[in-house]
């Protein structure tokens, strides 16, 4: 059994999403190729090399593959699928991208998000945004699969020694091509790995008002995340979106804030260690799933907070 | 141009659904079933093309048990021009319904298929990418923005990082977000009217696939369940239990 796994990575190295790939894999079982491909993506394999339980790192660095575009990147792990029994991503918006695509090029299904590893053929995943739990058993030869990573620890990245080898061929369909990106600059950790999240929903009032949100968070050192309804109504873009569509989140501290706890929203961050909700509505669904609830204005209890941090 | 667009018949996305107490399935008996949100943006946006007159056609498909004609019939009602129901009482997988739709879009020749990136359901985000697979079309998944030209379709992708713009040759797949447009309600005049707009019943045999099945479910068990805790009184409480009792700050 040999496995191949797509890394998500930012051209300088591996992503946290891609250590929790590689813990699912070691669990599977079988030797396991790491693949890297993107454009100017040539510095990750260094550091991917050392990742413990890699066997072999591949490179695919070509601008066909720049932002991998999905038809390109597809189309590259078709042609090299070869023998692997299994073909792995994180579930991050490139995978979910990509991936399902794969599986069509070869005539199998998918199983999405996976959070379990069972056997080296079946798995739990989350159905109805998270309030059902599916045991699935793949019954392809090749098993796609897209790997939720914060169900995963991630995986040691110092020890390994694996093999780096260039890919030459170049996959590209001339299909899609990127015109422009807009990324969000910020200081604060990353929402899918920070410890601490502080999040906001509708109850915040108006984009002003949510960035009380932001004080608070860099007195904790957390992220900032929120609800759909906030990100809907403008208060913040739509990369700070957790729920059954947005991100998934598990951090050691959740703090909501003014928002009601929509089961969709309860889907992307109930595996949260601890969570606090202050909401003036004391019969907000957000208080049935927190551990410490405080009804109150968080006009007054967000800057008092503050303060006696 | 002709834009194919498909529904999905789901659970109401209010409904919280409960597992059957013999670990088979979830229960859907007398639960109230709607359009998958994502498909209704497809199709908002679907018929908003038309109105540009960027469409000349939006045809609805869908597939499922007989019931989905009802699903069906609220797209037309929202504006599309006819619908195709492929009936099967059998689970059709992404990968299956990806296979019949290829076969459509080969009958159909549309401009643009337009999806939900998910449906509320599985919660699979599979089917449009794995048509395009299959067609050998363009994909752009997760859209929030959209602008058509002759060829090519503009498209605003909801990606982690924050958004990305990508031009994609058309005949292409599209698969919606949340914030591409708010769909409209039907009103009851164009309820009416989408009583008399053809609705085709085809099966996946009529388009020579069939159905087969990549996975086998096992078991589905409700998710383990979070006590709730406790409410404090105040903001000084709350950073005291924080503190000594729940050690994260």
């Amino acid at each position: 059994m040999a496995i191949l796994l797509i890394a998500e990575h930012d051209n300088a190295a591996l992503k946290s999403a891609t250590l929790s790939t590689v813990t699912a894999a070691t669990q599977i079982g079988g030797d396991i190729d790491l693949l890297i491909v993107g454009s100017g993506c040539s510095a990750v394999a260094d550091s991917a090399a050392s990742v413990p339980g890699i066997r072999k790192v591949l490179v695919a660095d070509h601008a066909a593959y720049d932002h991998e575009i999905a038809e390109n990147v597809a189309a590259l792990i078709k042609e090299i699928a070869g023998e692997y029994s299994h073909i792995l991503s994180p579930a991050t918006t490139n995978g979910k991208n990509f991936m399902p695509r794969v599986a069509a090029l070869l005539d199998v299904g998918q199983i999405s998000e996976i959070i379990s590893v069972e056997s080296a053929d079946t798995f739990q995943r989350p159905i109805y945004a998270g309030n059902a739990v599916a045991t699935v058993q793949s019954l392809d030869d090749v098993k796609v699969i897209t790997v939720r990573g914060t169900s995963f620890d991630p995986a040691a990245t110092e020890g390994g020694s694996a093999s780096v080898e260039t890919l030459e061929q170049v996959s590209d369909t001339g299909l899609s091509r990127l015109v422009s990106e807009e990324l969000a600059q910020s200081d604060r950790p990353e929402l899918t790995t920070a410890k601490v999240i502080v999040a906001g929903g509708r109850g915040m009032g108006d984009k002003a008002h949510f960035e009380m949100l932001d004080t608070l968070a860099d007195k904790l050192g957390a992220a900032v995340g929120a609800t759909r309804a906030a990100v809907d109504a403008g208060f913040v873009a739509n990369d700070y979106q957790i729920g059954q569509t947005g991100k998934v989140v598990a951090p050691e501290l959740y703090i909501g804030v003014g928002l009601s706890g929509a089961i969709q929203h309860l889907a992307g961050m109930k595996d949260s260690k601890v969570i606090v909700a202050i909401n003036k509505d004391e019969d907000a669904p957000i208080f049935q799933v927190a551990d410490y609830g405080l009804v109150a204005d968080l006009f007054d209890a967000v800057p008092e907070l503050e303060k006696s941090l | 141009m002709k834009v194919l667009v498909t529904v999905k018949r789901v659970i109401d996305y209010n409904v919280k659904v409960r597992v059957k107490p013999d670990n088979t399935d979830v229960d859907l008996k007398n639960v109230k079933m709607a359009v998958n949100p994502f498909c209704e943006i497809a199709v908002e946006e679907a018929v908003r093309l038309k109105e540009a007159g960027k469409a000349t056609e939006v045809v609805v498909v869908s597939m499922g048990a007989q019931n989905a004609q009802e699903q069906l019939r609220t797209a037309l009602a929202m504006g599309a021009d006819r619908a195709i129901l492929v009936q099967s009482d059998e689970v059709l997988e992404s990968l299956t319904v990806a296979k019949v739709l290829a076969k459509i879009v080969e009958e159909e020749q549309p401009g643009l298929v337009i999806m939900g990136k998910q449906s509320i359901d599985t919660d699979n985000n599979q089917t449009g990418q794995m048509l395009a697979a299959l067609t050998g079309m363009s994909q752009g998944t997760f859209i929030s923005g959209l602008e058509v030209s002759d060829n090519e379709a503009q498209v605003v992708r909801e990606i982690d990082g924050g958004l990305q713009t990508l031009a994609v040759k058309l005949p292409a797949v599209l698969t919606v977000d949340l914030r591409l447009n708010e769909p409209r309600y039907a009103s009851l005049p164009n309820i009416m009217k989408a009583k008399k707009k053809p609705l085709e019943t085809k099966t996946p045999a009529d388009y020579g696939v069939t159905v087969k099945a990549h996975t086998r479910l096992l078991k589905v068990e409700p998710p383990a369940e979070r006590q709730a805790g406790i409410k404090v009184a105040s903001v000084a409480e709350l950073v005291e239990k924080l503190k000594n009792e729940a050690k994260v700050i």
